[in-house]
């Protein structure tokens, strides 16, 4: 609650910092700070002094080419993987270095795999209930029902997420690109600060890809989004920021339009 | 609808229902009158043989129940599942043995193997064995523990698929070895046998029997039914998505080695439950029940049956054990052969079971059937 108030008196920042960060202490305008993060697997350096700041409400595109680290960072900020060295802040005061996949997800990170990763034996409603933000230990799943302004929420999600009509059927017989919205849909259930999307319009189609765009620009401002992609049309048409990883650690950040024309990104990545 | 009612046709369908009325009314009515009230000359009459044989098999379905909870639904094998069915049979064998007081064969208040092995007083572990309350505590808390133990550390460190059920098959083999040694206190290889009473009451009258069938029948309806509340719960939904993809279900905020570690504990306590009932029907509990291949065959009736289906592990328990107890009997030598055998041919050819092959079947009907009065829409 603290934060909250903290927020909109501290440094006399303007908009981010009131955005609505329930139960984050995000005082300094910063939804996520990685400092000098380093990791390495036998030998082999994914990440090597990665500082990366995200701010509340922004979109931050995250491009590079294979093997710069994308993946592993986004493993050390959900906490998959734990940094050999550096700190991993979400808010002011959760150290993600110290907590479970499940206990970041709780505190309000989000992450769609590279790879689209839905319950494919359940249908496409309960994909969206089992991500629902709700309190999830054991006991209270056993006994848990759906209110009826529960079952709202996910009728409006599946609405959103254009499968309005898809509710019963099993998520595994969904298209490609389906199945991708899925997973924006479910991470959107639960409600997140942060939102993780590991090229989320793979195998889409144009107008999909669209779609997703649009759906991504409406989305930030009230969440902050980290969107690592391949696809330069669909960065140039969402990036406000983009960064610029190769062999783990940012060589460049910017507007698009400047970092496109940095020597070493040309060099490394877009000029190949 | 009230709550009570909606609860009701969440676990079944009124088919669902009158199915398990009808098992109920042949498990609790038709079959204790027939075995009691029937005369022995009398076509109908069911011999003691049978209520023995049925209320093992009853005793094995639980089990497989127990089993399918975590394999079908949360995808974990085990096969060490004998260890805590042996461990619930040694827990009560433990009470029946002291309820032969001074009836064994060197005519002492003490088990003849303790007589034999010369001890002048009971062991550490047998302390309080004559209570029956105690002996019901142990049937649920040794099993219990054991597997919250096993599991909390096993989920924790994230063991998973073939190593888990590789070393839950060498935890049953260990213990079948620690339960070989006459220092263990429970009476070596040879287990315990020749009981002969529950709470005072002998256990080879007819009556007595009929009792115990009844309880297993209840427990085995009981099992079902927790089941059935278990898997058709939001619980048992994010169950079947750790089974499918335990990353996203982490990164949903679930923890999921605790739902693991709970539905394991479970399902280890069910079993020791069945093993309690076991031993008192059957008449005999000792360390071969932990052998190794005990456990995979309990995995091979759930497979049987068909997988994620809970009924189809009862199906499964009976269509093997019904198997097994005709084969070994007729064919002794073929018994092992025939396992493996339709351990092979289920897998090859019927990866969801009889009840998973019986569901396709009726599917297809139904298709047919609408294809004939409806032709537009089955399209």
């Amino acid at each position: 609650m603290s934060a909250m108030v903290h927020a909109g008196v501290g440094t006399g920042e303007s908009s981010p910092g009131r955005i609505a960060t329930r139960g984050l202490d995000t005082t300094h305008g910063t939804v996520l700070y990685l400092d000098d993060i380093s990791v390495s697997f036998d030998g082999f350096k994914a990440l090597n002094k990665l500082s990366l700041n995200i701010d509340v409400g922004e979109l931050r595109c995250v491009i590079g080419p294979n093997g710069a680290g994308k993946t592993t960072m986004m493993d050390v900020i959900t906490g998959k993987t734990r940094p050999d060295a550096g700190t991993a802040f979400f808010g002011q005061t959760i150290d993600l270095t110290r907590l479970t996949e499940a206990e970041i997800a709780q505190a309000g990170v989000g992450r769609k795999f590279q790879k689209p990763t839905i319950f494919e034996h359940h249908t496409v409603f309960e994909n969206l209930e089992l991500s629902m933000k709700a309190d999830k230990r054991v006991r209270k799943t056993l006994f848990a029902s759906l209110s009826s302004e529960e079952r709202d929420r996910i009728a409006a999600m599946l609405a959103r997420i254009g499968l309005a009509g898809d509710a019963d059927r099993i998520a595994g017989l969904l298209s490609h690109g389906e199945k991708q919205w899925l997973e924006i849909g479910m991470l959107l259930m639960q409600e997140p600060q942060l939102l993780l999307l590991d090229e989320p319009v793979a195998g889409m189609s144009d107008e999909e890809t669209a779609k997703t765009a649009e759906l991504f620009l409406s989305l930030a401002g009230r969440h902050s989004l980290v969107v690592v992609e391949h696809d330069m049309a669909f960065i140039e048409k969402i990036a406000r920021k983009v960064t610029v990883l190769h062999e783990g650690t940012v060589i460049a950040e910017g507007p698009m339009a400047q970092v496109q024309k940095d020597a070493r990104v040309v060099e490394v990545y877009l000029g190949r | 609808m009230g709550p009570i009612s909606s609860a009701y046709s969440r676990l079944y369908g009124a088919k669902g229902w009158a199915a398990l009325g009808a098992a109920a009314v042949v498990l609790f009515l038709v079959f204790p009158l027939l075995n009691l009230v029937a005369p022995a000359s009398s076509p109908f009459h069911v011999s003691a043989y049978w209520v023995t044989l049925i209320g093992k098999i009853m005793c094995y379905a639980i089990v497989a129940v127990a089993m399918d909870l975590i394999w079908g639904y949360a995808g974990i094998l085990s096969l060490g599942h004998g260890l805590f069915f042996a461990l619930g049979g040694y827990a009560f064998g433990m009470y029946l043995m002291r309820q032969i007081g001074a009836d064994g064969q060197y005519r002492v208040n003490m088990p003849d193997f303790m007589v034999f092995l010369d001890w002048k007083e009971f062991p550490w572990q047998w302390w309080n064995s004559d209570q029956f309350w105690w002996a019901m505590l142990l049937v649920v808390l040794v099993p219990g523990l054991l597997a919250f133990v096993f599991g909390y550390f096993a989920f924790r460190s994230r063991v998973k698929g073939v190593y888990f059920s590789i070393i839950t098959q060498a935890l049953t083999y260990a213990a079948m070895l620690l339960f070989f040694r006459n220092a263990t206190g429970f009476g070596g290889n040879n287990g315990f046998t020749d009981f002969k009473r529950i709470l005072g009451i002998p256990i080879t009258t007819p009556e007595a029997r009929m009792a115990l069938f009844a309880i297993t029948a209840a427990v085995l309806i009981g099992t079902l039914l927790l089941g059935r509340f278990i898997v058709t719960s939001k619980f048992g939904r994010v169950l079947a998505a750790i089974r499918d993809a335990e990353q996203r279900v982490m990164f949903c905020g679930y923890n999921t080695a605790h739902y693991k570690l709970f539905v394991w504990t479970l399902s280890a306590v069910l079993c020791g439950i069945a093993g309690a009932l076991y031993v008192p029907q059957v008449g005999i509990i000792n360390p071969s029940e932990m052998s190794p291949a005990n456990s995979i065959e309990i995995a091979i009736w759930v497979a049987v049956g068909g997988r994620g289906t809970l009924v189809g592990a009862i199906v499964g328990a009976g269509i093997v054990n019904g198997a097994k107890s005709f084969l070994t009997q007729a064919f002794p030598e073929v018994w092992l052969y025939f396992l493996g055998l339709l351990f092979i041919l289920v897998t090859l050819f019927l990866p969801q079971g009889v009840v998973g092959v019986l569901g396709q079947i009726r599917d297809k009907l139904r298709v047919r059937k609408l294809a004939r009065t409806q032709p537009a829409k089955a399209l």
